[in-house]
């Protein structure tokens, strides 16, 4: 196995070589693909030391270029899937992931010996869709609970915010997942995964071909060096887009953020708002060229303000970084 | 780092969750501690043909709600007397989302929502029967824009709710077809009752007052449902509507003169008739060009097929926000006459009116005129007026079924 190459953190490796020796954990696949509602996060079987976040054989962690903002969470990503299955390329899109597979996401907070894990969400594909579900750790970290209604947790950001967290429901799992009517995977997009990511898929069989790399999404740490126009269109693309976009929970606000729309009027240059109310803050455009401060977008992005902060789940503090990119961008148009 | 749970949410969920009913079922939630989750949880739980019943009292909320699963109901104990209260919202863009098929909510009121009252997107055959949503400290531009906003939707019956408050739009139907608002109030409201981007709409029975303009009918460039038409405003009382504009400055609502009766702007095939249309201090009624730029080939920006039946109005253009208006005034006698056409039509599909109909006219020769280009004279248009089709207009028959049984 080639994959984790691109991991930094050398614990996964040491605790690939743990879970391989003797009668490796195998993941449940019953329970990823039929049990109607799993209650706990253990009953898939997708971690060997669920604590440490350590997968079993079969459940490959990855990362996306750009990621989504969540209060600063740290995100441990990972995708299942099944004996003798792979991933289908498709462009740049999504990639194409078999029914029986799983994406799995841990938020955490806090590092080294004082990370605690928050929640995990699984999306499970199944032979009726996608299924998306959130699970909340417990206070010894030894699992995580079905949290079908959601559930909010007191903790401090990396910057130092004391913030009620928000782990979603399993409606607003759907707010977010929701294309067309269907719940999607919203990450695994080829041009937001790592080149060096696929290759180590491939030669492991786990998926045809490698894609989407000649316009990727830049690396988030390396935002600076690229375009600014790169840079805010990915974090458009990935914390705003899976709303705003045709087909999508936002798509009668008739703004499209999406990575490969061109149209001005569809990114919201010149666009007036429609169903914004207080969220316009008295200004008149979604984004005025050369003006951040007079561009709604902006000022949705700056706000904690329920009614007025966008996106409107899945944060409740201001992600000053991304603040900064967009800003940079819309300066210079 | 300093972390705390402070809520637990699966405390009888496993047991609803492993049973799953033949039969449609009545589930009961009551107002009180971990209402947040007890009721989220039978939202999300609920099983088609099901019913969620609220207890009396106020539950309190601190994130928006939402269903995702068809034919069902939210019935609670009186508009008064169960009340969703998210005064202490934190999250969310809207009280309650619905965003499946064939639900029936009636019977509960809402206060305070930080965001939008009650949204249902893409949720066909909708029913809302004696809703209230409400912003208890009155007109406000901090209060959420819409109380009832079902958007991009057929089929849609909203019956006997009262709204107040909203910094929109009271009742707002957006990009959506087969609509009927019936017996309903609006009051407080920057728009009372609002038809946006929508298709075979009638508004009948409705009271419209206090609010900045009473009733309004729009069609919208640059969004994914265009050619609004087919719209009949009938039988309503609207009067009154006298309310300041407080909507925040950038929304298009923010333009409607305070004093509006009903407002026409851009549409194909709008009725206006048997309304009690008083008291409105701009004018009764408005019918007018889109007027800002725009950029989108597939927008028609004239008000197209307007016809104004016989209607009574009274004491209207008494107080109208336009610049000139002493001259207006000294002009017409004192008041306005109750009907305001721009003046701009596309072909021979401008306006009509019953004979006897008092107006007048801007007379503005482009669209994007502005009121400064006005040459103001009395209305001429022709008054050989033609009926809608009845059978095309209103919310299937299914939905009153639904709430008269």
């Amino acid at each position: 196995m080639k994959h984790g190459l691109f991991l930094a953190a050398t614990m996964f490796a040491a605790a690939c070589v743990t879970a391989n020796a003797g009668s490796p954990p195998q993941v449940n696949d019953v329970v990823v693909t039929e049990t109607r509602l799993p209650r706990a996060l253990s009953d898939f079987g997708f971690f060997a030391d669920a604590a440490k976040q350590v997968p079993v054989n079969g459940v490959t962690p990855y990362r996306l270029n750009t990621p989504l903002y969540s209060d600063g969470a740290m995100k441990l990503r990972f995708l299942y899937l099944p004996a003798g299955a792979r991933a289908v390329s498709d462009g740049e899109g999504l990639l194409s992931l078999p029914v029986g597979s799983a994406l799995i996401k841990t938020f955490a907070f806090g590092d080294g010996e004082d990370r605690r894990l928050i929640e995990t969400r699984v999306l499970l594909h199944r032979a009726d869709g996608w299924l998306a579900l959130p699970y909340k750790w417990n206070d010894e970290q030894t699992d995580a609970k079905l949290a079908i209604a959601g559930a909010r947790v007191d903790l401090t950001t990396p910057r130092g915010e004391s913030i009620s967290y928000r782990v979603p429901n399993k409606n607003q799992c759907k707010e977010c997942h929701g294309l067309a009517g269907e719940v999607v995977p919203i990450g695994p997009k080829a041009r937001n995964l790592s080149h060096d990511w696929q290759v180590s898929l491939v030669s492991a069989g786990l998926l045809d071909e490698v894609s989407g790399t000649e316009r990727a999404l830049p690396l988030w740490e390396d935002r600076m060096m690229a375009t600014p126009d790169a840079a805010a269109r990915a974090y458009l693309d990935v914390n705003c887009a899976h709303c705003h976009q045709p087909g999508a929970t936002a798509s009668n606000s008739g703004l499209d953020l999406r990575w490969e729309q061109t149209l001005p009027d569809a990114i919201g240059i010149g666009k007036r708002p429609v169903a914004a109310g207080r969220g316009s803050g008295g200004l008149m455009f979604d984004i005025v060229p050369g003006k951040p401060d007079e561009s709604i977008l902006v000022h949705r992005m700056k706000s904690n303000d329920p009614g007025v902060a966008m996106p409107e789940l899945g944060k409740s503090t201001i992600d000053e970084d991304g603040v900064a990119v967009v800003a940079r961008w819309i300066e210079g148009i | 780092m300093i972390q705390k749970f402070n809520f637990t949410c699966m405390t009888g969920a496993f047991a609803m969750a492993v049973t799953t009913p033949a039969l449609a079922d009545t589930i009961d939630v009551a107002p009180g501690a971990d209402a947040q989750e007890r009721l989220q949880e039978a939202l999300i739980l609920a099983e088609p043909g099901d019913e969620i019943v609220l207890g009396e009292g106020y539950f309190t909320l601190t994130d928006g709600l939402s269903l995702d699963v068809d034919s069902v109901t939210v019935r609670g104990a009186g508009m008064d007397k169960t009340v969703l209260d998210f005064t202490k919202q934190i999250g969310a863009g809207e009280g309650l989302l619905v965003t499946s098929d064939f639900v029936t909510l009636r019977d509960f009121g809402m206060e305070n929502p930080k965001g939008d009252g009650i949204k249902s997107k893409g949720a066909d055959a909708i029913v809302y029967h004696r809703i209230r949503v409400e912003w208890t400290n009155g007109p406000s531009p901090e209060n959420g824009a819409y109380a009832i906003y079902p958007v991009e939707s057929t089929g849609v019956l909203v019956d006997g709710v009262k709204v107040s408050g909203a910094s929109d739009a009271g009742i707002y139907v957006g990009q959506s077809k087969d609509i009927t608002v019936r017996n309903s109030i609006a009051e407080a409201n920057v728009a009372g009752i609002e038809i946006e981007n929508s298709r075979n709409a009638v508004v009948e029975g409705n009271i419209a007052t206090r609010n900045t303009g009473g009733i309004l009918v729009f069609d919208l460039p640059n969004l994914p449902v265009m050619g609004g038409g087919n719209v009949v405003i009938r039988n309503n009382l609207v009067v009154g509507n006298d309310e300041p504009n407080f909507a925040p400055p950038g929304n298009i609502v923010g333009g409607v003169l305070k004093g509006t009766g009903v407002l026409v702007m851009a549409n194909d095939g709008v009725w206006i008739e048997n309304n009690i249309l008083t008291d409105n201090s701009t004018s009764d009624v408005m019918v007018v060009t889109y007027p800002q730029p725009y950029d989108d080939d597939t927008y028609n920006p004239y008000a197209r097929n307007v016809v104004i039946g016989q209607n009574v109005y009274a004491r209207s253009g008494t107080d109208p926000q336009f610049d000139g208006r002493e001259m207006l005034l000294a002009a017409f006698g004192g008041a306005l006459p109750p009907v305001l056409w721009d003046g701009l039509a596309e072909g021979d599909t401008g306006l009509k009116a019953t004979t006897g109909t008092h107006g007048w006219s801007l007379n503005l020769a482009a669209v994007g005129d502005g009121p400064d280009k006005a040459q103001p004279g009395p209305l001429v248009v022709p008054s050989d007026v033609v009926s809608y089709d009845e059978a095309t207009i209103g919310a299937p028959e299914e939905l009153s079924a639904r709430i008269n049984g």
